[in-house]
């Protein structure tokens, strides 16, 4: 369990400059996700935290202490990677009692300690195998059961999910969660799925183009946006964003429904909403149109729960209306969060 | 206009069996000509008392394997034979991986140094060969005149002794070192870019992932990178043993085979024996002692490398 800091963490490539003064602490056992577009720096900033790269000034703390240069071996933290980068040459017992070797734990318990990792993913049968004999979720979790062997104190993990198919996703999610809740290890996360990333993070690091824009919980940044970046890259379909003068609008597309009995108060504002597209997707329907005069940005989105069945049809004006309160402004220019007072 | 499908026969290219055996058949007919054939004369003469001056075949059964083995030099032959093939590409592995691991890295003026390494193998071989004679030249070798420079050679009291020159070709040591030294400056070049092709095989995640796991340096290197690496270490190993058994040209333009046959080999004893001295049967018959060798090391290589293709 340890908590780690990054202080004014820069790293450049040549030119480019991949990690932009990046603060960042997390929280003892917190499961922490990065989360941004691809070539937003998320994986450079993990890999600075491993020690696989160093960065180019700024200084990184794991428990009180400073390693920004040391090696990742003197680090004792454990990494999953993209591709699980099983050593394929060694079985599944070799490749998990790896890490063990190298900090000379002797034989029997090594042993121990990898029959225990591997009855805990329920690879326990697989220990003869060879990786290439495996499965993609075998080979998730023989990667994890190595990573976790050596009883980390920091968890790292890039896109681990990302080569297993859709339906395994979804459960290897679920199995993730559980089983850093029961170690209580401080984990850092390295997604641009924002559905994995809502799903698993207790706190969420949304990046973009080496700075990050936004730390918080999932709800935080889900209905307090930090910026457009955060409202409009979290979130599917993303925040609508409406041109109010100086201003930008933006509202969320489920809260932005059909005009009723009910909206016609001060809470709500409503607008005709000129429908162009519908897509139907069983639970819920997508509409799309623009609203209020031509100008540059009012194409937007509304997201109907199934229970409303009222028919729409594309090519048609219908009143729609947002609440006031659900409604988030931004600075045109910096696109900045204006309103204050989070509830 | 839809016409459906053509009413015309089909095209010859359109049978697929038949355009693999027209394909294949200037391959069957290169292995049958060249190789299938001058291997059963090979065959028929080693049993035969056929002579350059009369080489009608009369078999007379295994005589020349009887003489031949009685021969002190043809002994000699068979031990130099391995001996240089052994020596030289143990040296080549070692070194080749020492290359190819200092290429992997970059550096400034990379691509000289690529260029560099690959030169000799863009070199004829006799022409290497001939250049290599003058190195090892018994008054003006170039290697004795540095070793004079520097004090380690031609003053009394010297660590290489009081003499002038070394005689690299003169002296039996001396004379099988520098055959070995010509083989492994020929063969380091195709061993290097073999092996510079292995290591950058290997997932550069592999490679932190062991760090991450805790692997020095050292560690990294005898347990992830040699494993990976050893079948493409063994194809390069295999060939480069070909390559040297098979070599007369080395042998032949540096020492003949000499000083009193103490380089001799079982190429250029075939060559000497068969057609020089006329004997084509006993050269035959030394020729083929190379065969069970050649073809252990084929059939190696062709497991090694269906080995790592499933890799």
């Amino acid at each position: 369990m340890a908590r780690v800091e990054l202080e004014n963490i820069s790293k450049l490539f040549g030119a480019t400059t991949a990690v932009n003064e990046v603060n960042l602490q997390t929280i003892e056992g917190e499961f922490l996700v990065l989360l941004g577009p691809s070539g937003c720096g998320k994986t450079t900033l993990l890999r600075m935290i491993a020690g696989i790269e160093t960065p180019s000034s700024g200084d990184i703390v794991i428990d009180g202490e400073k390693v920004t240069h040391l090696p990742p071996r003197t680090r004792n933290i454990a990494m999953v990677f993209q591709s699980y980068a099983l050593y394929p040459h060694m079985t599944v017992f070799k490749n998990i009692a790896f890490p063990l070797r190298t900090r000379g734990v002797d034989r029997t318990a090594i042993r121990e300690k990898v029959e225990q990792a591997a009855g805990m993913f329920g690879i326990g049968s697989l220990l003869e195998r060879k990786p290439r004999e495996l499965s993609g979720g075998e080979r998730q979790r023989v990667a994890l059961a190595r990573a976790i062997v050596r009883e980390p104190s920091v968890f790292l993990l890039d896109e681990p999910l990302s080569n297993l198919d859709a339906i395994l996703r979804a459960s290897a999610r679920e199995e993730l969660r559980l089983f850093q809740r029961r170690l209580g290890v401080t984990t850092v996360y390295v997604t641009h799925d924002q559905v994995e990333a809502m799903g698993l993070g207790d706190r969420i690091v949304v990046m973009n183009k080496g700075r990050v824009h936004q730390v918080g919980t999932p709800p935080e940044i889900y209905q307090w946006p930090a910026d457009t970046f955060v409202a409009t890259f979290v979130g599917s379909p993303p925040m609508n964003l409406i041109e109010q003068g100086d201003v930008l609008a933006g509202f969320r597309p489920e809260t932005f429904l059909p005009a009723g009995p009910a909206t016609e108060n001060e809470g709500f504002v409503t607008y005709p909403f000129q429908v162009t597209w519908l897509e139907y997707l069983g639970a819920e329907r997508l509409v799309y149109g623009d609203i209020g005069e031509k100008c540059c940005a009012r194409h937007v989105v509304s997201r109907l729960p199934g229970n409303i069945s009222i028919p729409i049809e594309p090519g048609k004006t219908y009143p729609f209306a947002v609440a006031k309160k659900a409604i988030r402004h931004f600075d045109r220019a910096s696109g900045r969060l204006i309103d204050t007072g989070k509830t | 206009m839809n016409s459906g499908p053509r009413a015309t026969g089909t095209s010859i290219r359109d049978r697929a069996d038949l355009l693999a055996r027209i394909m294949i058949t200037p391959a069957v007919l290169y292995i049958a000509v060249m190789i299938g054939f001058p291997f059963i004369l090979a065959i028929l003469y080693s049993l035969s008392d056929a002579t350059t001056g009369d080489p009608t075949l009369h078999i007379i059964g295994l005589q020349n394997f009887r003489d031949i083995l009685a021969d002190p030099v043809f002994r000699t032959s068979l031990k130099n034979t391995f001996v240089f093939a052994l020596v030289s590409q143990t040296l080549v592995i070692v070194l080749s991986r020492i290359l190819a691991t200092a290429l992997m890295a970059d550096f400034r003026g990379k691509w000289l140094v690529r260029f560099l390494v690959m030169l000799p193998w863009t070199a004829p071989i006799s022409l290497g060969t001939i250049g290599w004679l003058w190195m090892f030249d018994s008054i003006f070798s170039p290697i004795d005149w540095i070793l004079r420079k520097i004090g380690l050679l031609g003053a009394p009291g010297a660590l290489l002794g009081p003499m002038q020159n070394l005689y690299w070709l003169g002296e039996p040591f001396l004379a099988m070192a520098s055959v070995v030294t010509v083989h492994v400056w020929r063969l380091l070049p195709l061993a290097t870019v073999i092996q510079l092709a292995g290591l950058s095989s290997i997932p550069r995640d592999l490679l932190e992932a062991a760090e991450v796991d805790g692997a020095t340096a050292l560690r990294k290197t005898l347990e992830i990178t040699i494993p990976l690496t050893m079948p493409i270490i063994s194809i390069a190993f295999l060939f480069g043993l070909i390559f040297t058994f098979t070599d007369m040209t080395v042998v032949y333009v540096l020492t003949r085979g000499g000083p009193i046959h103490m380089t001799q080999v079982l190429s250029t004893w075939t060559f000497f024996k068969g057609i020089e001295g006329g004997d084509l049967a006993q050269g035959a018959a030394v020729s083929l002692f190379m065969f069970p060798v050649l073809a252990g090391i084929a059939i190696l290589v062709l497991r090694v490398a269906r080995r790592t293709e499933v890799v």
